[in-house]
């Protein structure tokens, strides 16, 4: 599907507004969608996400609940098996985990266990990741653990577009969806697309020859960026948005490998066990004929997400993609 | 009456009300023998007689289905079967009392009150026997799935709740959960959630006194679960649970402050669970004999299987009738689930999501295939892989 770009003259607006007009176009186009979490009422949200929402639709389409995220998980699932589609925020990527059970036990599964007859459209959204200077708790790229989760789609935009494209699809999707918004991309402006490739499709943000950057969310910038350095040395680098991550885009991700016969993947948690594990397992599997170099991960280290003053540390960060990107075998170089 | 209102009587605004009341003996209509419950025989329902035959039959009947499903582990046609024989009055009594439309969130523990509800025995007990995790479709009959994960469904039933109040409709959510699951913060979330928004929800804790061997006293310190309802803001009664008039009215009641706008209750009942856990635990590790022969003594059956002669109202026809039901269900399930259940490997893929990911047609692909392969290793008699 090609992108309709806003062609008049509207001003650029940032990815958290783009996720605020998401949820308004959402919240206009089906009553049943109901907005609720910590603060997301009259405050309109930490990051001022649901800004007005209260105020527009009323307290009965926009609410704020108790402070309990399994019981917002909770309640989102009972109402969601009355008929209605709950959108949910949780506040930050750590205050998530008092929900895993909600999710892992309950919102994965209560359509296989029912053949079909209960599913459950809600959207549980996350502002996830690093590079804020958040304090301990706030930085968390938390992803892994709801990908390895069957049962669920699990979307991150990278771009102001795709914020409002996938989150309406997420609305529209009658199986759960976790929305992993970026957080420190939450103010970078553009101009609105209003409709994008679906949820399973990643997109090839840049068009390259020599090897593939496979990025998702935050750290989609920081590979274009390091593409663009790159050609500088004379590579030239494609970068792939992986946009969900499930359903992956198989086919996306190794055309292009394929293509490269190089690939980087990139993201900000934990590489052991990481979702860059499975992709680098995977076109491994699929791509190997094609492979020049082993696959390389770019991640953040193994550790605890750190304190603010150290996070530059643990970020992938543009010259750490050049290195890995300049270990890939080459010859003639 | 022993219903531990804190609803603001004085006006004041003070949320839980100095006038609370927490006389933690339960609200009984019929005691241990049979006879209307001396203190409240002037308070007495009015339960008309075939209402009361009806309960008994439906008790009759469930326990019927309890003591068939436990043999039937016994034999290998199910995997599991946790019972709750001595627990009817609960099961029972609770669900007649509520409507058709409203919903019912049970537990693993809960096959009878299901089946009183209408559900299919072998859809019932599909869990239990492995074929698939719930065999009904909850929509249909307004019964969610059966709940492992001890209290998480009492959010469930808050939320539903709160979105029939939102639609406008007099839909009640009923959560069933044990003393045990009281302990878990699931269950805390799902009473403040449905007390601050005056959701339609009974929470209906089955106090069996034990979660699996660990007794009430390890679990709580506190005089009666019922009091929890204090904490909340919300109505909290405490009902014998072998007395089944007494339970059916304490629903009946929760359900009729919900529908009238009055938000939720917490309904705890005093019961016992007579056989162990599952048949892979074993009681007399924990407990005693002597306490297991109190509680029999107590039996919610035959207490009121007592009053209905004493009223006259248990002829010999009316048992032949009811046994005779009891039995052709027990009947029905050897039959129907006699045999190895038929299941479909292609299940394993179908529901996951709406539509089936690139990478679960790819895998369902491969199992297909090599269900194909070792189907034409069969038929050449080549031994399989």
């Amino acid at each position: 599907m090609t992108a309709t770009l806003d062609t008049t003259q509207t001003p650029e607006i940032s990815l958290a507004q783009a996720v605020n007009r998401a949820l308004r176009d959402a919240m206009t186009a089906d009553e049943k969608v109901v907005v609720f979490g910590e603060d997301v009422g009259v405050l309109g949200g930490v990051f001022r996400v649901t800004d007005g929402l209260t105020r527009d639709f009323g307290e009965q389409r926009c609410f704020d609940t108790p402070l309990a995220e399994a019981g917002i998980l909770g309640t989102a699932i009972g109402m969601a098996m009355y008929g209605f589609r709950p959108v949910v925020e949780m506040q930050f990527d750590a205050f998530a985990y008092p929900a895993f059970e909600q999710i892992a036990s309950h919102l994965a599964k209560m359509r296989n266990r029912t053949r079909g007859a209960l599913p459950l459209p809600v959207v549980v959204r996350v502002p996830y990741g690093g590079g804020i200077g958040g304090v301990e708790h706030h930085s968390d790229s938390s992803e892994g653990y709801f990908v390895a989760t069957p049962g669920l789609h699990v979307v991150t935009p990278a771009t102001v577009s795709d914020a409002y494209t996938l989150l309406r699809a997420a609305i529209e999707s009658d199986d759960p969806v976790i929305f992993m918004e970026p957080k420190r991309l939450y103010w970078s402006k553009d101009r609105l697309a209003t409709s994008g490739p679906a949820i399973g499709q990643a997109a090839v943000r840049r068009q390259g020859a020599d090897a593939t950057l496979i990025a998702y969310g935050p750290t989609v910038s920081t590979a274009l960026e390091a593409a663009e350095a790159a050609s500088a040395d004379g590579y030239d680098l494609e970068v792939v948005d992986l946009r969900s991550i499930v359903p992956f885009d198989d086919a996306t991700v190794c055309d292009s490998v394929r293509k490269t016969g190089r690939a980087v993947v990139i993201h900000e948690a934990a590489g052991f066990g990481g979702t860059g594990a499975e992709i680098a397992a995977r076109v491994s599997e699929r791509c190997f004929h094609w492979l020049e170099a082993p696959v390389r991960r770019v991640t953040g280290f193994d550790i605890p997400y750190p304190p603010p003053k150290l996070e530059r540390y643990h970020l992938p960060s543009v010259d750490r993609i050049l290195d890995a990107v300049a270990s890939l075998q080459w010859e003639d170089r | 009456m022993t219903v531990l209102t804190t609803r603001d009587k004085t006006g004041s605004g003070f949320p839980l009300g100095f006038d609370t009341i927490l006389d933690p003996s339960p609200l009984q209509y019929l005691d241990e023998h049979g006879a209307l419950s001396g203190a409240l025989r002037d308070d007495a329902p009015e339960l008309a007689p075939e209402e009361l035959l009806a309960t008994w039959r439906a008790m009759v009947v469930g326990r019927r289905f309890d003591v068939q499903a436990t043999t039937m582990v016994r034999q290998g046609r199910l995997a599991v079967y946790p019972s709750s024989y001595g627990q009817e009055a609960c099961e029972i009594g609770a669900v007649l009392a509520l409507r058709a439309d409203d919903w019912l969130f049970p537990t693993y523990r809960d096959c009878v009150s299901m089946v009183t509800r209408g559900i299919d025995p072998v859809e019932a007990l599909t869990l239990l026997r492995g074929d698939w995790h719930c065999g009904y479709d909850p929509q249909r009959r307004h019964t969610a799935p059966q709940c492992t994960p001890l209290a998480t469904q009492a959010p469930h039933a808050a939320g539903l709740a709160l979105a029939a109040k939102l639609a406008g409709d007099d839909t009640v959510a009923l959560a069933f959960c044990g003393d045990g699951g009281t302990s878990e913060g699931d269950f805390h979330e799902a009473l403040n959630f449905a007390a601050v928004y005056q959701a339609p929800a009974i929470f209906f804790v089955q106090n069996n006194q034990y979660a699996i061997s660990v007794p009430l006293a390890k679990q709580t310190h506190a005089a009666a679960l019922a009091h929890k309802a204090v904490g909340y803001g919300m109505a909290g009664v405490r009902v014998d649970g072998n007395d089944v008039i007494a339970v059916r009215r304490a629903v009946a009641e929760a359900a009729e402050r919900a529908r009238a706008g009055e938000g939720p209750t917490l309904i705890e009942a005093v019961t016992y669970r007579m056989q162990a856990h599952t048949n892979a635990d074993d009681a007399t590790r924990y407990r005693e004999e002597s306490e297991v022969e109190y509680w029999s003594a107590r039996d919610p059956l035959a207490r009121v299987e007592t009053y209905l002669r004493a009223r006259g109202l248990l002829t010999d026809d009316v048992l032949a009738e009811a046994n005779q039901a009891a039995e052709a269900l027990a009947a029905e399930m050897r039959l129907r689930l006699g045999g190895e259940p038929e299941v479909d490997h292609r299940d394993l893929f179908a529901h996951v999501y709406a539509e089936p990911t690139p990478q679960l047609r790819e895998q369902a692909a491969a199992l297909q295939a090599e269900i194909d392969a070792a189907a034409l290793d069969a038929q050449a008699g080549e031994p399989g892989r």
